[in-house]
């Protein structure tokens, strides 16, 4: 039963960074704001996580990038996505993004960027308020 | 028969996955396709692989992909884990250990909460379970933790059960012997080079032999392997062992048409037939407010739950009560 719609969201740690503590702390306040949270992993490919993602049919997937490459990872991520011809799955990042970066992966499509300083209610809240489980 | 029914079967990941989701979230309209599905299923092998939390399972069914998919067969997996009971989340984490087989086509990974409703993990695994072999998987594995009846029934509607534990867990395994021990196929000791694992050995061997009566006469008596899973030691011979099961089953029972068997066919039906009823007969008196009014009067010493039980089930389900239900003033 349950016949309710859970929102599924992938946190997701693209390209060559360890560092996940981030990505565990966002995922564990996802699980407690009721989503269910997949998380990725450590060092994967965004051909990986955009597979993923689709076999997990989550509603967002949200990126972590501390290592200076979300340029390439993050448009990447959101351009396999519409070669696959999902159209409904929402992209957002977060991490050490410098602020002249972030208009830029807003215009290829990543719905919004979080940066360092951001409150795990502002990071929920948003969620709730621009991702409907489908 | 329905497009999503059509694109299951050939293959469609998309598909699959969306339907996965449906019938996770209950809604009603999946059963009509999974009705459409069900002569496509019954093909696949089922492997149940359970185990305490942090006994190495997603890391050995990571191990486990690399060689099937190594003869060319196709996989599906269905990683359980727990939903909060606090918040109705979950952090579905099995997956990290098996993304390396994220890229190829030959497998299909889906992790799923177990979400604490009225039985419906056991429910929507089984048809999660349907779908992936209805998508033509040669094999499907089921990872859970076991805890629970209806994780432990989700194991036991596996072709073979697994059983994973690590050395040092003594008092463990008599713990998990009242649920899930008996119905173990193969019995695996995890990180074998720890200390203790001898003793583990012993212990399960003990404990097997007990049973000596059980597997008189030619019957499958489950064998204990040590196995290294993250460094793929014994992983092999384990997978042997999983086909020696396999070809037991194929001479012992009619065939692999082990999930048509009618103890098997008979516990999923009575599983179904429940929630069923739950779902319909319980959401309706909640939406009318009966329930609730229920409630207030036994709250209100009113009524007895009993009579309050009578009467919202036996109108619901259409039978007269054999007489005037009685009701207010009985207490």
């Amino acid at each position: 039963m349950g016949n309710k719609r859970h929102i599924r969201v992938m946190v997701a740690k693209p390209g060559l960074d360890g560092h996940d503590r981030g990505a565990r702390i966002i995922a564990r306040a996802y699980r407690d704001a009721g989503f269910e949270v997949v998380y990725s992993g450590l060092h994967q490919t965004p051909e990986e996580i955009v597979e993923a993602a689709i076999q997990e049919d989550v509603d967002m997937i949200g990126l972590s990038s501390l290592a200076g490459a979300h340029n390439y990872l993050f448009p990447r991520t959101v351009e396999l996505l519409r070669e696959k011809g999902v159209d409904d799955i929402v992209v957002c990042g977060g991490g050490i993004i410098p602020d002249e970066d972030i208009l830029a992966l807003k215009e290829v499509g990543i719905k919004e960027i979080f940066t360092p300083g951001t409150t795990l209610d502002e990071v929920v809240k948003w969620v709730e308020e621009n991702v409907k489980p489908r | 028969m329905s497009s999503v029914a059509e694109k299951v079967i050939a293959g469609d990941i998309r598909a699959v996955a969306r339907l996965i989701r449906d019938i996770d979230d209950g809604m009603p309209e999946v059963r009509e396709i999974l009705k459409e599905l069900y002569p496509s299923t019954g093909k696949a092998y089922v492997i149940g692989i359970t185990g305490a939390p942090g006994v190495g399972k997603s890391t050995l069914v990571d191990q486990m992909l690399n060689h099937i998919r190594k003869d060319d067969k196709t996989v599906g997996v269905l990683a359980v884990d727990p939903t909060s009971p606090f918040s109705g989340g979950a952090i579905l984490g099995d997956r990290v250990r098996m993304q390396r087989h994220s890229m190829d086509e030959g497998v299909f990974i889906r992790s799923m909460a177990t979400r604490g409703h009225f039985g419906g993990l056991t429910q929507s695994t089984r048809s999660a379970i349907d779908v992936l072999d209805a998508m033509g998987k040669d094999y499907i594995i089921v990872e859970t933790v076991g805890v629970g009846q209806d994780e432990v029934d989700v194991v036991k509607s596996a072709h073979t059960t697994v059983i994973v534990v690590i050395p040092g867990m003594g008092d463990d395994i008599q713990a998990i012997k009242a649920g899930i021990l008996e119905t173990g196929d193969i019995f695996l000791i995890n990180k074998a080079d720890r200390e203790g694992s001898d003793k583990t050995m012993s212990d399960l061997r003990l404990m097997i032999d007990m049973d000596k009566k059980k597997y008189e006469g030619g019957k499958w008596k489950p064998p204990i392997l040590k196995v290294q899973a993250v460094f793929d030691a014994g992983v092999m011979e384990f997978l042997e062992e999983i086909e020696k099961h396999r070809q037991y089953l194929i001479e012992t029972s009619d065939g692999l048409q082990f999930r048509r068997k009618r103890n098997r066919v008979q516990d999923e039906l009575t599983e179904m037939v429940k929630n069923r009823l739950i779902e319909e007969v319980l959401e309706n008196l909640t939406e009318t407010g009966e329930f609730d009014r229920a409630v207030d009067s036994i709250v209100e010493g009113k009524l007895d739950p009993y009579s309050a039980c009578d009467n919202l089930v036996l109108p619901a389900l259409g039978v007269s009560s054999g007489g005037p239900v009685k009701g207010s003033e009985v207490l």
